[in-house]
């Protein structure tokens, strides 16, 4: 149990009087890659925040790569965790390229290295365009290019593929297939139980807030 | 990555987001000009010296048009540019001190603009020298821009945010624009200029000692 990358115990999430998660029990292995569907408003997005410790638990327990959720020494641990939403988060005036290195900078990792990224995703071309010129497809290849770049323990996808054209396929494969190699996790989530199945190890139903197979 | 270098890499950001938004210098700078030279258009002359009028009408355009460059939309986060920032390590204080910072810079070049058009229109009697003007620019700007990003920060994700921001800010500000105002004045009445700067720095401080320890929680609580 103390050596799950993420290791929820009757974890529950309540906000303005509104259950989200009702005792959420899951334990996320090394090198194991975890799948949640379920309907929209079933609470995967703010379980996927409690994971990456943005949101602390109001009742149960849990850790994160060691780190006790709701703690100070949560926050230390951030760095590690890779999270990539609906939203890419963009800054429309900025340029591809500017983006990208702004989180280089902010992490301590090369610039040069935030460009060879950004050629991996098959977005050299169009670096130097402004992201609000870009469509949301070019915009969340950008996301994933961050989350290649700085190569986190903890993966947390949120409806990865949406938006995202055939050829995002292998990116999407590469940042799982690193977190495996590497001992660390991922947590995918989507509506669509099917996508899911063939990129996670197994798929655990949230339904109401609640997980059930 | 220390402090300083993350709240550097925040302000050269906001910094650039405004180059290329242009909302300081296509929009708030023009107006910011009109309303100064609007003034004397609508004051009776016989009645009023323009030169009395000049400083007063200058704090207030610094003051309102201030408020509406830390606001404004290009310095506005997205909960998910939060969110990555607080992923990626970043300390709430330093991306405060980074966005207050550019708003400061992004003042000061307003209020530079601002003060000979000022002077040209109103004449005003006793010109404090450059130095002293400078410092309580720098000042006031430093203040107001920590002032008005702590409450964009309060009111972040509320509805009613772009009318209750600037009505947190507005009263919050006395002390700076009576500091600043103070500072200006008695070098025409040949008084010391030190209790107002004074008056400058500590409310400087005190919104700096206040940013820092509602940083964290704030971040926390919005994102």
């Amino acid at each position: 149990m103390g050596d799950a990358v993420v290791d929820l115990q009757e974890v529950g999430y309540v906000v303005a009087g509104v259950t989200v998660l009702t005792s959420i029990t899951l334990q996320l292995e090394p090198g194991e890659v975890l799948g949640v569907a379920g309907p929209n408003g079933a609470g995967k997005t703010t379980l996927l925040s409690v994971v990456a410790t943005l949101l602390a638990p109001t009742t149960g327990s849990g850790t994160v790569l060691g780190a006790t959720l709701g703690t100070p020494g949560a926050k230390a641990v951030r760095p590690r965790i890779g999270l990539s939403g609906h939203d890419p988060g963009l800054y429309a005036d900025l340029t591809l390229s500017e983006n990208i290195r702004l989180w280089a900078r902010l992490a301590g990792v090369p610039e040069r290295a935030a460009d060879d990224t950004l050629a991996r995703v098959g977005l050299a071309g169009a670096a130097d365009r402004r992201a609000e010129r870009c469509s949301n497809g070019m915009q969340r290849r950008v996301d994933l290019a961050r989350l290649l770049m700085l190569e986190p323990s903890l993966l947390l996808l949120d409806e990865a593929q949406a938006g995202l054209d055939n050829s995002s396929e292998p990116i999407i494969d590469a940042l799982i297939d690193r977190c495996r190699a590497t001992g660390g996790g991922a947590i995918l989530v989507s509506h669509d139980a099917s996508r899911l199945a063939t990129r996670t190890d197994r798929v655990e139903t949230l339904v109401d807030g609640a997980l059930g197979r | 990555m220390n402090f300083w270098s993350q709240a550097l890499v925040i302000a050269r950001r906001d910094l650039r987001i405004e180059a290329r938004a242009g909302e300081v210098t296509g929009v708030i700078l023009p107006f910011a000009a009109i309303a100064v030279f609007v003034v004397p258009l609508a004051t009776d002359t016989l009645t009023v010296r323009l030169a009395d009028l000049g400083w007063p009408v200058y704090w207030l355009v610094s003051l309102l048009f201030g408020m509406s460059v830390a606001l404004r939309n290009s310095a506005t986060e997205s909960p998910t540019q939060r969110r990555h920032l607080l992923l990626l390590g970043v300390d709430p204080v330093a991306r405060f001190a980074g966005r207050a910072g550019a708003a400061a810079v992004l003042m000061i070049a307003v209020m530079s603009v601002t003060a000979p058009l000022m002077v040209l229109f109103y004449d005003p009697d006793g010109l404090p020298p450059i130095a002293l003007w400078a410092g309580v620019v720098v000042l006031f700007s430093t203040g107001l821009a920590m002032l008005a990003t702590l409450a964009g920060d309060v009111t972040v994700g509320l509805r009613a945010r772009s009318m209750l921001a600037p009505l947190l800010v507005a009263p919050l500000a006395v002390p700076l624009v009576v500091g600043s105002a103070r500072a200006v004045e008695s070098v025409g009445r040949g008084t010391s200029t030190l209790g107002p700067l004074m008056l400058l720095v500590i409310a400087d401080l005190g919104l700096a000692i206040s940013a820092i320890v509602t940083a964290q929680p704030l971040e926390e609580a919005t994102t």
